[in-house]
């Protein structure tokens, strides 16, 4: 029925969201009156997330524009904002901000270079800025969880952490368990998203390239890609951030400092 | 006649920290204390006295804020965290076992320096105990006076120079505490340990004690034989 009134696919695009945004408003409103807080805030996110997402539409225009390499700032600033974000999650961590970044770098920034130097994702601007912002944002939201839980180990276990120090393990050693625990809690949504595909769900990359007319068996096909570089970006900043944070939390003379959240 | 050796030696031992409310906060001052080959230091006084804060600056669990520290007349800035702490043994208050089985909390210390220990010697540490045949018990599965002798097996497993103890009977019932006390006592005496047992137990100071430390506040009250602390 909207194609009948807008007839070019900004002015539709905007009356479809426009509508979608309004039935969300009512159903928030209705929650609202039930004493539900988050229909409060359900107005200002949708209209945040509206002007986010149309700045990122109007910069991908721009950008389609130019060179592959374009995308490198594009990708970094992304980077820098999710390292932000993950600060937020853990205060008390010393330095939490540059690990972020490091583990980052080398678990996103690592395994999307990887694969556009293959070829599996095809080196030009629409490729590797979707792509790549969905393996950052996977990669923010393990680190995240990796880094609270790892520290929330930590202030449960203190006592057994002082216990092997005081039988002379190293830092590390001492808190090789919790870590690993850590390590294992956080891959468990990204696991869970790859064993479950095309089971329990069907990933909005899959459902955009049938929509723009791809082949389903091909979008099915890089659907799975796209999951394991986001499995194996989530690793590799695991294991690189399972080598920086020991060292954070210990002062140079092997004692484990106060971790207040 | 010239003084033996000191095993451990503390001078003017302070600790401060930084409280972002409410300043800086005193938590131990000018504390001296010298303590010689197998004797016993029982460190009394109420809560808050700084008696944990002491030991954990003793296993530099902590580090001090002024003051010195020697082991064997060594300065401990001198020696490499991990060594200093396998030499200087602590058991503390709780247990803390770690997951697994009993033999593997055992062989934990020994480990870190890349010596394993064969069932044997877990055995003999066992027995030495009280807990002969527990080796392949799951750690998680002992009492509290059980999961606390196994913390002292597992802390002589490293032969320490000197034993900290932080309240080790506190948290057990009364048949525990005497026989851990007993038990403790006599490893004390027959390795000619030097130790430091932190206790609220003044029965407790006068059986074990060569010497008593008396804090408050972070303070040293009084130091010396049990007869002249306790009595005075």
């Amino acid at each position: 029925m909207l194609k009948l009134l807008f007839h070019t696919q900004v002015s539709l695009g905007l009356a479809q969201a426009a509508v979608v945004a309004l039935v969300t408003i009512i159903v928030a409103q209705l929650a609202a009156r039930r004493g539900a807080l988050i229909g409060r805030e359900v107005p200002f996110a949708l209209l945040r997330g509206l002007l986010q997402i149309l700045a990122v539409g109007a910069l991908l225009a721009l950008l389609m524009r130019g060179p592959w390499w374009t995308s490198i700032p594009m990708l970094a600033a992304m980077i820098l904002a999710a390292g932000t974000i993950i600060r937020q999650r853990v205060p008390e961590l010393p330095g939490a901000y540059s690990i972020s970044l490091l583990c980052m770098c080398a678990g996103a920034g690592g395994v999307i270079a990887f694969m556009a130097i293959l070829g599996i994702v095809e080196p030009r601007v629409t490729m590797l800025i979707p792509v790549g912002s969905m393996v950052i944002a996977n990669n923010m939201n393990i680190q995240a969880l990796f880094l609270n839980r790892f520290l929330g180990e930590v202030r449960a276990h203190r006592g057994e952490i002082e216990s092997a120090l005081a039988l002379g393990a190293k830092p590390g050693s001492a808190v090789a368990p919790y870590l690993r625990a850590s390590f294992d809690a956080s891959l468990i949504p990204a696991a869970n998203n790859v064993r479950s595909l095309g089971i329990v769900w069907i990933p909005g990359i899959m459902a955009g390239m049938v929509l723009s007319g791809s082949s389903p068996v091909y979008a099915a096909l890089y659907q799975f890609v796209v999951l394991g570089m986001i499995f194996t970006a989530g690793g590799v900043s695991c294991m690189v951030a399972t080598h920086l944070v020991p060292r954070r939390i210990f002062t140079p003379h092997q004692q484990l400092r106060a971790l207040t959240p | 006649m010239p003084q033996p050796p000191a095993v451990l030696e503390a001078i003017a031992l302070s600790r401060t920290v930084e409280n972002v409310r409410e300043g800086p906060k005193s938590l131990l001052r000018n504390i001296d204390l010298r303590l010689e080959q197998g004797q016993v230091l029982a460190v009394i006084g109420p809560s808050g006295a700084g008696k944990s804060t002491l030991l954990r600056l003793l296993n530099r669990l902590d580090e001090p804020t002024s003051g010195q520290l020697l082991l064997q007349g060594k300065d401990f800035r001198e020696l490499e965290p991990a060594q200093l702490r396998r030499r200087i043994g602590m058991v503390m208050q709780r247990a803390y076992l770690f997951p697994g089985t009993v033999g593997s909390n055992i062989a934990y210390g020994p480990a870190q320096h890349g010596v394993s220990l064969d069932h044997d010697q877990v055995e003999a540490l066992l027995e030495h105990v009280g807990m002969s045949g527990y080796a392949e018990r799951d750690a998680a599965t002992l009492s509290g006076g059980e999961a606390q002798r196994i913390s002292i097996a597992r802390a002589l497993a490293n032969h320490p120079e000197v034993l900290l103890l932080d309240e080790p009977t506190s948290a057990l019932d009364d048949t525990s505490k005497a026989g851990v006390e007993r038990l403790l006592a006599t490893i004390v005496r027959e390795r000619e340990t030097t130790c430091v047992w932190v206790t609220h137990d003044l029965g407790q100071t006068r059986r074990v004690a060569d010497l008593v430390l008396s804090m408050r506040d972070g303070q040293t009250v009084a130091i010396g034989p049990p007869a002249q602390v306790l009595d005075a």
